[in-house]
C-alpha cells in the first residue's frame, strides 16, 4: 500500500476533478476508477465567496481523500493565498502545489515553486508539488521540506505519455524512498502502465479521462492498468534480449 | 381541455414555453414574474441563441441531441428571426487535435477547408485552415425570442403578470414554478453554473452565423445579432455567485474575439452579462412534483434547446400522462434516473 505523508492509499490512481460533462459522470466515472484521492481545482474567485460550494459538496460527499491543488497560478504569491483557501474550504493540509511559469506549455516555473514549497511547508501544509523531470529541482524541494515529488510526463493536457523516460528513470534511482507520482501529460492507459513499471508510486490525471469519449469506461480502464503495471514492477519483468530464447526446450525434439 | 387553470411563476424561457405549450392545449394560464418585465432576472436573457443540437453533442448527453433536434421546430412555428445558417466551429492550427476530439464527439457536420470558410464566412477569409460546418443548426435572437413568446401566450388568451411572485397569487388547479435558482431550497440537488458574457458592437467585421473558436481551455462562442451587435459568451464556472463578472473572465471573451477577428479589438463592449445557470448533476432538467407543485428546472445551458421538450413533458403529465422522461414524483436522487452516457 502506497503512503503519502503517513496516510495511507488503497489505489495508487489519483484522479482530477475538472473538465466532464456533468458532475453526474464525474461520479460514476470516480467510482469506476476506485481511486481513493481526488484533486480539485480551486478558483480563487469561487473560493472567497464560498460560491463553488454545490460543486465541492458532490466531491466531498465521494467520501474520498481530497487534494486541493492550485492550478492556474503563476505566481508562489497567488499559490499561497490559493492554498490557504484550499485548506479552510476541504480542511485538509494537503496541497497539490502548481506554479505554472509558461502560458502556452503550462510548464512548472520551478523556482516560484521551491520558494512556495518552502513557505508552505513551514506552514504546515502538506505539499504536493507538480514539477518537471529535472533531478536538482527535486533535490530542492526536498530541501524545502517536500516529502513527495510528482514530476511531469509532457505537458498538462497533452496526452502525449511519457516524454522523457531517462529523466523519469533517473528520479527513480535517485529517490528510491520518495513517493514519486507521474502528474500530467497521460494521454492512454498504456501511459500510465509504462510509469508504472518504471517504479512510480502512482498517477495523477485528469483531461485523459474527462475528455475521453466515454469517461466512465476510461477510469475503469486507467484504474486495471495502473493496478497491472504496479503489479508488473513488483514482479521484476524479464530482461530483454536481442535474440530469441525458446521457452521450450528444442533439442531431441522430433523434426525440429 | 377544458379550461383548467394553471399558475406559472417566473417568466424566463422554462415558464414561457410551458405557458405556450399549456395554452395550446387548453388550459387556463396566468404566468407571474417578480420582475417589471421580461428582462435580465432571467438567466435566459443572458443566453446565447443558438439552436446547436450537434454541437451542444460534443459535451452534453444524448437526450440534448434527440430533443434539441425537435426545439428547432418548435421555435420556428412560435417565434420570428430564426435564422437557419448552421454554424461553424474553427480552431487555431495549434490546437488542430481538438478539433479533431470535437469532431469524434458529435455527428451530422462537414470538414470544411479555407475557401469554403471564405464562402461562409467572407470576413473571416484566409484566417482559419479547417474548420466543421453543421448545416442543420440555427440561432435566434433570445430577447426577440422572449418577447415574441409573451405575445404568442397573451394572443392565446394567457395572462402574465409582472411585479408579483405569484406565490401568494390566487389558487389554481395547478402551480409551476419555473423560477431557475430561485427553487434551490426546494430542489437541494440543484447547483448554479455561472456564465458571462459580453454584447459588443462593430461595423468592421460581419458574420452569418455563430462562430465557435475551439481552445483547449477556453472554447468560446460569438452569435451575430443585429445592426453590428455580437454576444460573446459564455464562460463555465462551478459557482453560485451572479452579478459580476471577473478581469479573467472577460481578458478571455476578449481574447476569444480577438482571436477569431483583430478587427473586434476594436469593437464598442455594449453590455456585460453575468447569471448563474440552474444545473441539476447530470447537467439534464427535470420535472419534478413536490408538495403539489410543479418544477421545471435544470436547464443548464440548454434552455432553448430543452425548455419546450420539457415544456411538452409537464402538458402531458397535466394532461394525465403517469410517466414522462423527466417527470420525478418526489424529488428523486440522481441515481434514481441516471442512465449510461450517450447510451442510445
Amino acid at each position: 500500500m502506497v503512503e503519502f505523508y503517513g496516510q495511507a492509499c488503497t489505489s495508487r490512481f489519483m484522479l482530477g476533478t475538472s473538465l466532464y460533462p456533468s458532475p453526474a459522470i464525474m461520479k460514476q466515472a470516480i467510482e469506476a476508477s476506485r481511486a481513493d484521492i481526488l484533486t480539485v481545482s480551486l478558483r480563487r474567485e469561487s473560493g472567497q465567496e464560498r460560491a463553488g460550494q454545490d460543486f465541492w459538496h458532490i466531491i466531498r460527499s465521494m467520501g474520498k481523500k481530497i487534494l486541493p491543488n492550485t492550478a492556474g497560478c503563476h505566481s508562489a504569491k497567488e499559490a499561497i493565498t490559493t492554498a490557504h483557501m484550499a485548506r479552510e474550504v476541504f480542511g485538509t493540509k494537503w496541497i497539490k502545489l502548481e506554479v505554472i511559469g509558461e502560458a502556452d506549455t503550462l510548464q512548472p516555473d520551478v523556482f516560484g515553486l521551491v520558494e512556495a514549497a518552502r513557505e508552505l511547508n513551514k506552514e504546515g501544509f502538506e505539499v504536493f508539488p507538480y514539477t518537471t523531470d529535472d533531478l536538482v529541482v527535486a533535490e530542492r524541494l526536498l530541501e524545502a521540506g517536500c516529502e513527495v515529488l510528482m514530476p511531469w510526463g509532457a505537458p498538462i493536457g497533452s496526452g502525449k505519455g511519457l516524454n522523457n523516460q531517462f529523466a523519469l528513470k533517473a528520479l527513480r534511482a535517485h529517490f528510491p524512498d520518495i513517493p514519486l507520482v507521474v502528474d500530467a501529460g497521460i494521454g492512454k492507459p498504456s501511459h500510465a502502465m509504462e510509469a508504472m513499471e518504471l517504479g512510480y508510486d502512482a498517477i495523477l490525471l485528469n483531461t485523459a479521462v474527462a475528455k475521453a469519449g466515454n469517461p466512465v469506461l476510461m477510469a475503469k480502464a486507467f484504474g486495471i492498468a495502473i493496478e497491472a503495471g504496479r503489479l508488473a514492477y513488483e514482479a521484476t519483468p524479464m530482461e530483454g534480449r536481442d535474440m530469441a530464447a525458446p521457452s521450450t526446450p528444442v533439442l531431441g525434439m522430433a523434426f525440429s | 381541455m377544458s379550461g383548467q387553470t394553471v399558475k406559472i411563476i417566473g417568466a424566463g424561457v422554462a415558464g414561457l414555453t410551458a405557458a405556450s405549450e399549456l395554452l395550446e392545449a387548453g388550459f387556463n394560464v396566468t404566468l407571474y414574474d417578480k420582475g417589471a418585465h421580461i428582462g435580465n432576472h432571467a438567466c435566459s436573457w443572458f443566453a446565447g441563441g443558438m439552436l446547436a443540437p450537434w454541437c451542444e453533442f460534443e459535451s452534453a448527453d444524448e437526450p440534448v441531441l434527440r430533443l434539441g433536434r425537435e426545439a428547432l421546430e418548435w421555435w420556428k412555428k412560435r417565434v420570428s428571426g430564426l435564422e437557419y445558417k448552421g454554424s461553424l466551429v474553427v480552431v487555431k492550427p495549434r490546437d488542430m487535435a481538438d478539433l479533431k476530439r470535437f469532431s469524434n464527439m458529435t455527428e451530422n457536420f462537414k470538414w470544411i477547408e479555407e475557401d469554403e470558410v471564405s464562402c461562409l464566412e467572407p470576413d473571416l477569409s484566409g484566417r482559419f485552415r479547417k474548420a466543421l460546418f453543421f448545416g442543420d443548426e440555427a440561432h435566434l435572437n433570445p430577447r426577440d425570442a422572449l418577447l415574441d413568446l409573451t405575445n404568442y401566450i397573451k394572443n392565446l388568451g394567457g395572462k402574465i403578470i409582472f411585479e408579483e411572485d405569484g406565490y401568494n397569487a390566487p389558487e389554481a388547479d395547478f402551480t409551476v414554478d419555473a423560477t431557475g435558482m430561485a427553487a434551490c431550497k426546494v430542489l437541494t440537488e440543484l447547483r448554479g453554473v455561472k456564465g458571462e458574457m459580453l454584447i459588443i458592437k462593430t461595423n468592421e467585421v460581419v458574420l452569418s452565423r455563430p462562430v465557435r473558436l475551439i481552445h483547449p481551455r477556453i472554447p468560446l462562442y460569438i452569435v451575430p445579432r443585429f445592426d453590428g451587435h455580437f454576444m460573446v459568451g459564455a464562460t463555465m464556472i462551478e459557482s453560485g455567485e451572479r452579478g459580476r463578472i471577473t478581469a479573467r473572465s472577460m481578458i478571455e471573451l476578449l481574447s476569444a474575439a480577438y482571436a477569431l477577428h483583430p478587427a473586434f479589438g476594436e469593437a464598442e463592449v455594449i453590455e456585460i452579462g453575468t447569471d448563474v445557470r440552474p444545473a441539476f448533476p447530470d447537467n439534464l432538467p427535470r420535472l419534478t412534483k413536490k408538495a403539489g407543485i410543479y418544477y421545471l428546472n435544470g436547464l443548464y445551458r440548454h434552455g432553448y434547446l430543452l425548455a419546450p421538450a420539457l415544456a411538452g413533458m409537464l402538458k402531458n403529465v397535466l394532461l394525465g400522462a403517469d410517466e414522462a422522461e423527466f417527470y420525478v414524483k418526489e424529488e428523486g436522487q440522481v441515481d434514481d434516473i441516471n442512465h449510461q452516457w450517450k447510451s442510445a
